[in-house]
C-alpha cells in the first residue's frame, strides 16, 4: 500500500455510513436497560432501525417486529428481525468500507454467486434454547445480568458445542456468556461495551434461527499456496489460527485465500502452548514455521475464499519469504467475495504491504504508521501472544505486512509480521514463526520451567473423564 | 486499556445507572472486556476459578495420582470447604485453611492477580496488589460444607473442552475476539 492509496482510503466516510452506524447504536443502546418496558427513547430507537430498512424488502416484517416490541411482546421472531435489522445496516456498511479498500488498493473482487446447498440440520430443541436464553438477555438488557442469568446459559452451550454443525453458535455463546460472567453483576459497571456485546447477541440470534446458517458449495481446488500471514484469534475456550496466502493454479488468475483451523482449549492454555492444541495440521503449521510454500491438490475451497483444510491434501514445497509474495504478487491477486451472513466491519480483514513508512507513538499511546504524510493506527493489541511479533519490532520495522481493519470510525493496520533493517542485514518476524514451538532461548526456558499444561490437562482428563 | 480494565474488574463502580451518550470505546465491536489470565504450572491446581461466588478449584492429591480435592471459598462469608471428589472431607482442615486451600489461593492469585481475588472474595486489603499469605490470613471464615459434585462437574466440563474435536471450518465469529498478548 502506497502514500496515495493510504490517502484515499482515509478519504471521508462514504455517504450513508455515519447514518445507519447512527441507527444501530440507537439499538445497542436500547438493549443496555432491556426492553422488559421499553421507554420513549427506546421506541424512537427501534423506530429509527426500521425505518433505516423502509427502502429493503426487510420494511414491513421489521415494521411489524418493532411496534410489537414497542408494546412489550417480545416474541423470538420479533427479536430475529430486529437483529436482522441491525445485520443488514451493518452489512451494508461493511459493502461501503470494503469497497472503499479495493477502491483505493485497486485490488478485484469476485462477485456473489454460489448455489446454497443444503444446510446440515441442527437439533431445533437447542437452538431454541439459545434463543430463549438471548431473548431473556434483550428482557433483562446488559444492566439486568447477573449470575444467575448467566449461569443459565451453561447447560446450553455444553448442549450446542456438542453439534460440530453448531461450531459458530457454540463459540460465540462461549465467548459471550464468558465476558458476562466476568461482568457479573453487570449494573454496577461503570461503561459497558455497547456495540461488542450488541454484535454478539444479534449475531448469535441470527446464528441459532432454524436453518440460520447456510453452506454453501466448496470447490476442489489444486495448485501452489504461498502463505503471507498469520491471523490468530483466542478466548478463553477456544483458538483459531487464519492463514491468509496467494493461491496459484494453473487454470485461474492468483487469489487471495484463508484456511482455518480452530481448537478448543481452556483460559489456562495461553501463550506458545496454543499452537500444541492443534495437531491434526502438521503440514500447515510445519509450512508456517519454516516460511514455505504448499503444493495442494483438490482443497475444497469456500466460495467466501475459505480453504477447508485437509493436511494429507497438501505437502511442503520451497522457501518462499511471505515478504517475496506479497511485492511479487500481492497487487494482482483477485479476491473472495464475502458470505451474505459474515458481512460486517468486524470480518474486513485484507491483506496489505507497507514499507517505507515511520511509527510514531503519541502521549496516548497509540502507535501510528506515518506514510508519505498519511497516518494510519497500528492494532498493536493485535499481536498474538504465541507468537514472537512484539510492539517493539513493529515500531523498529522498516516493512510490515499486515490486515486492514475497521473499527470504532477508524481505519487500522493489524501487523501480521515485519521486517527490520539493522548494520547486520535484515531480520524477519512473523505471528506464526513458533508455530512447532518457540525458537528464542529465553521463551523455551520459560515455557519448561511452566510446564506442559496442555499434557498436565490431557492427563487429568485421561484419569476423571470417564469414569 | 487500563480504564477498561478497572472498569471491567469493578474499581471506581458506581451504583447508578448512567445513560451517557456512547463514546468511542463503546463504539467499538473489538475492545477487551476481560483481563488477561496469566500462565501457571498446573501440575497442583489444574483447575481454578472465580465463580459461582466463589473460589473454587481442583487441587491434585500429594499422595495419590487417582485422587483430587475440591476445595472452595465462599466470598464475603469466607466459607472454607474442602473433601475429596467423593466427598471425604480433607482432615487437615479444622478452623483454618487446610494445604489444599492455600494452594488453591496461591494458584488463583497468579492466575488471576492478588487484586482480583480480594475483590471476588471480598477481602479488606490494604495493598491492591496483594499476595496469597496475605489474602490468606485476612480470610475470617469457618469451614463450611459446599456440596464437592457441583465444582467438580465444572472441572470435568472445563476437561471436556481438550476432547472436543479440531475444526477447519472458518468461525467468522472469532474476528470479535483477537489474540492479545505479545508483550514481552
Amino acid at each position: 500500500m502506497r502514500g496515495v492509496q493510504l490517502a484515499e482510503l482515509l478519504a471521508g466516510a462514504a455517504p450513508g455510513v455515519t447514518e445507519a452506524l447512527d441507527a444501530v447504536s440507537g439499538f445497542d443502546e436500547a438493549l443496555v436497560p432491556g426492553l422488559a418496558r421499553p421507554t420513549e427513547e427506546q421506541r424512537d430507537a427501534l423506530a429509527a432501525l426500521a425505518g433505516a430498512v423502509a427502502v429493503t424488502p426487510l420494511r414491513d416484517r421489521v415494521r411489524e417486529a418493532v411496534e410489537k416490541v414497542a408494546a412489550g411482546s417480545l416474541a423470538d421472531e420479533h427479536l430475529a428481525m430486529l437483529a436482522g435489522a441491525r445485520a443488514a445496516l451493518l452489512g451494508a456498511v461493511h459493502d461501503a468500507l470494503l469497497e472503499r479498500v479495493d477502491a483505493a488498493l485497486g485490488r478485484s473482487r469476485a462477485a456473489w454467486t454460489p448455489t446454497e446447498t443444503a444446510a446440515a440440520s441442527a437439533p431445533e430443541n437447542l437452538l431454541a434454547g439459545v434463543r430463549s436464553w438471548l431473548r431473556e438477555i434483550a428482557i433483562a438488557g446488559w444492566r439486568g445480568v447477573d449470575d444467575e442469568l448467566v449461569s443459565a446459559s451453561a447447560q446450553t452451550v455444553e448442549a450446542v458445542l456438542a453439534v460440530p454443525a453448531l461450531r459458530r453458535l457454540a463459540v460465540l455463546l462461549d465467548g459471550l456468556a464468558a465476558e458476562l460472567r466476568g461482568a457479573s453483576p453487570v449494573a454496577s459497571m461503570d461503561r459497558l461495551p455497547v456495540r461488542r456485546w450488541a454484535d454478539l447477541w444479534s449475531r448469535a440470534l441470527l446464528l441459532a434461527q432454524t436453518g440460520g446458517v447456510s453452506e454453501w458449495g466448496a470447490t476442489p481446488v489444486s495448485g501452489r499456496l504461498l502463505p503471507l500471514g498469520v491471523d490468530v484469534h483466542e478466548h478463553g475456550t477456544a483458538v483459531q489460527v487464519q492463514v491468509y496466502a496467494v493461491l496459484e493454479c494453473a487454470d485461474a488468475p492468483s487469489r487471495l485465500v484463508r484456511a482455518s483451523v480452530t481448537a478448543a482449549k481452556v483460559e489456562t492454555i495461553v501463550g506458545p502452548a496454543v499452537w500444541r492444541l492443534l495437531r491434526g495440521t502438521p503440514v500447515l503449521l510445519g509450512a508456517l514455521a519454516e516460511r514455505r510454500a504448499l503444493e495442494v491438490a483438490e482443497m475444497p475451497l469456500l466460495p467466501g475464499g475459505d480453504l477447508v483444510w485437509r493436511d494429507e491434501r497438501a505437502r511442503p514445497g520451497d522457501v518462499v519469504e511471505p515478504f517475496t509474495v506479497a511485492r511479487l504478487q500481492l497487487g494482482a491477486a483477485h479476491a473472495p467475495a464475502v458470505p451474505p451472513l459474515e458481512r460486517h466491519p468486524v470480518r474486513i480483514a485484507e491483506p496489505v504491504l507497507v514499507e517505507g513508512y515511520t511509527v510514531t507513538v503519541s502521549d496516548d499511546g497509540q502507535a501510528r504508521m506515518e506514510l508519505d504524510g498519511h497516518s494510519l493506527a497500528l492494532d498493536m493489541a493485535r499481536l498474538p501472544g504465541c507468537g514472537p511479533l512484539t510492539p517493539g519490532l513493529v515500531a523498529a520495522s522498516s516493512s510490515c505486512l499486515g490486515l486492514l481493519r475497521w473499527d470504532g470510525g477508524r481505519w487500522l493496520l493489524q501487523p501480521l509480521g515485519v521486517q527490520v533493517r539493522n548494520r547486520r542485514g535484515t531480520t524477519e518476524t512473523h505471528t506464526a514463526d513458533w508455530a512447532l514451538g518457540p525458537t528464542d532461548a529465553k521463551v523455551v526456558r520459560a515455557a519448561a520451567k511452566a510446564g506442559d499444561a496442555v499434557a498436565v490437562l490431557r492427563e487429568r482428563a485421561g484419569r476423571l473423564l470417564r469414569r | 486499556m487500563s480504564a477498561v480494565r478497572s472498569t471491567v474488574s469493578g474499581t471506581g463502580r458506581k451504583d447508578e445507572i448512567v445513560n451517557a451518550v456512547m463514546t468511542d470505546w463503546e463504539q467499538r465491536s473489538v475492545v477487551r472486556v476481560l483481563p488477561p489470565v496469566q500462565p501457571r504450572r498446573l501440575a497442583k491446581v489444574p483447575f481454578v476459578e472465580l465463580a459461582d461466588g466463589r473460589l473454587q478449584g481442583v487441587v491434585s492429591s500429594g499422595s495419590d495420582v487417582e485422587r483430587v480435592y475440591v476445595s472452595s471459598i465462599t466470598a464475603g462469608s469466607h466459607g472454607l470447604s474442602c473433601s475429596t471428589n467423593n466427598n471425604r472431607p480433607c482432615g487437615g482442615l479444622r478452623g483454618a485453611p487446610c494445604k489444599h486451600l492455600h494452594a488453591l489461593v496461591e494458584e488463583a492469585v497468579l492466575q488471576y492477580g492478588g487484586a482480583s481475588v480480594a475483590r471476588y472474595l471480598r477481602v479488606d486489603v490494604e495493598e491492591p496488589d496483594c499476595s496469597a499469605a496475605d489474602l490468606l490470613g485476612r480470610l475470617h471464615g469457618r469451614p463450611a460444607s459446599i456440596p464437592a459434585a457441583v465444582v467438580f462437574s465444572r472441572f470435568l466440563r472445563h476437561l471436556a473442552y481438550l476432547e472436543v474435536p479440531e475444526s477447519t471450518e472458518p468461525v467468522p465469529e472469532l474476528h470479535w475476539f483477537p489474540a492479545t498478548g505479545a508483550v514481552r
